[in-house]
């Protein structure tokens, strides 16, 4: 019975009650996964669980046994930065840096949902594959605060990303 | 979080039968019970995982389709039928919450998900549902989001979900099970009014889990979901309207419609279709119907304007499936 962080093996936690969050942070030491409100609100906590990105404080880490994790750290390091990384240092997508890791999980995994075709409360018409315009990108952000307010630099450095991508 | 006791249900049967111990839950997904345990408003004993049993898929089921329990509001939402067949439920799921939440939410969960009342979300505070007999805060208080529809004295909350209120419109069922029976409950009947009772949010006894919703043959038509909030996205409703809307030659053949934000259960009156049907489309009829849905509404100071705010949103959702001239 293990979760696997970045590649890496870690036996469930004894207290049920850890939650991922603070198994990654305080168990695995990985401390790029920022623990904001803890109940959901911020999207601070954003990791990829299985590739799906999901809130880290509401789930139970003994939930998580078999479960394959990807935090910032696995999405890229100093030395080989991710693209999405990368956009965010070139358009200045932020300023203090908090909420950055959770943006970026959130970021990474957002433009494989719409290139999987995933609906939006933003896309106009269900039956079309949806456009990435920056209404889309605000919506499909919009479980991740800034409250220094760089979403304007955000949204540019997805937008980046994504029409590399294109 | 208080201690509690973690078990892992293997199969659906042994999950009823965790469930049906005292001071016992069911965890799903979890977005939405790990935080109120955080909250300490629920202190479980025992915490019974149910989130690896085969309950997620999402299959036809005769001209219908049956979402699995554990199918994730994003599953249900991207769904090809869903997109093609129900759009007023991907519309309302993804008006719900945000990508993240959705998915990790799951379709039971989501029924059971309890309500964003203020008082029963802070253990200092009275509140009837969470403590029954300690009072209702949110009557003299703090109401801006509470119901206007069928309350009672003992509790003004709403149920704050999106889903549920498109599952109402299009008539869904919920499938039960318990070790000793299953049942089908109509979407519509399965949330409850707070009545003496608020602690109840639904006909859920001990020991009974959620297996699927099933969704009836589609209807076709128009069908929309809007939903009014404090701002564009991440919101719970003030106000919603599921609609699902027919007309064959300029009058009404379908008026399905649920609301959302408005009372302790999804809304149906089933007086609002019959008023409708067979007439013609009309700002005249449309205040009518709003004359059924809101009569007996009673507000709380904070809150009185949702009355005027469901008459208005009822209007704008019946002119946009008509083409009346708002």
């Amino acid at each position: 019975m293990a979760i696997s962080i970045n590649g890496q093996d870690y036996a469930l936690p004894q207290d049920p009650r850890t939650s991922l969050l603070d198994f990654i942070r305080g168990e695995a030491r990985l401390p790029g996964t920022k623990k904001g409100c803890d109940h959901g609100q911020c999207g601070a906590c954003t990791v990829l669980v299985n590739g799906i990105r999901i809130n880290s404080c509401l789930s139970l880490a003994v939930t998580n046994d078999g479960d394959e994790v990807t935090t910032i750290e696995g999405l890229g390091t100093l030395a080989a930065p991710s693209e999405m990384q990368l956009a965010f240092v070139a358009h200045d997508g932020f300023q203090c840096g908090y909420c950055t890791p959770g943006q970026i999980c959130s970021a990474t995994a957002m433009l494989q949902e719409i290139a999987a075709g995933w609906p939006s409360d933003a896309t106009a018409d269900l039956g079309a594959a949806p456009a990435l315009t920056d209404d889309e990108i605000r919506e499909r952000m919009s479980g991740n605060l800034c409250r220094c307010g760089a979403y304007a630099n955000i949204v540019a450095a997805i937008r980046d990303v994504a029409g590399e991508n294109a | 979080m208080r201690p509690f006791d973690y078990q892992r249900a293997e199969r659906l049967e042994h999950a009823a039968q965790l469930t049906g111990e005292p001071d016992t839950l069911a965890l799903a997904g979890g977005t939405n019970l790990v935080d109120l345990m955080k909250l300490q408003v629920e202190t479980p004993q025992t915490l019974v995982d149910i989130g690896r049993l085969s309950l997620g898929t999402i299959a036809e089921d005769g001209e219908g389709l049956r979402i699995g329990a554990l199918a994730t509001n994003t599953a249900t939402a991207v769904h090809p039928r869903v997109l093609a067949d129900y759009p007023v439920l991907a519309r309302a799921i993804l008006a719900g919450a945000t990508q993240q939440l959705r998915n990790k939410a799951t379709t039971g969960g989501n029924l059971c998900q309890r309500t964003r009342c203020y008082y029963f979300t802070n253990i200092d505070q009275p509140c009837n549902k969470r403590e029954p007999g300690s009072g209702c805060g949110a009557i003299k208080g703090i109401a801006r989001i509470h119901a206007v529809l069928g309350t009672s004295p003992q509790c003004i909350a709403t149920y704050p979900g999106d889903m549920a209120v498109a599952m109402a419109a299009l008539d869904a069922s919920v499938e039960i099970a318990s070790e000793r029976r299953s049942r089908t409950v109509p979407v519509r009947n399965f949330h409850r009014l707070p009545g003496d009772t608020p602690e109840k949010d639904n006909v859920l006894e001990p020991g009974e889990i959620i297996t699927a919703v099933t969704l009836p043959a589609p209807v076709g038509g128009v069908q929309l979901y809007r939903k009014v909030r404090e701002r564009s996205s991440y919101a719970f409703a003030l106000c919603s309207v599921a609609a699902v809307v027919d007309l064959e030659e300029g009058r009404f053949t379908r008026a399905d419609l649920a609301f959302g934000g408005l009372a302790h259960k999804p809304w149906h009156d089933p007086r609002i279709a019959d008023l409708l049907i067979g007439s013609e489309p009309s700002l005249a009829l449309f205040d009518k119907a709003a004359d059924l849905l809101l009569e007996g509404a009673e507000s709380y100071g904070e809150n009185d304007f949702k009355i005027p705010l469901a008459r208005r949103t009822l209007a704008a959702v019946l002119c946009e499936a008509t083409g009346v001239e708002p």
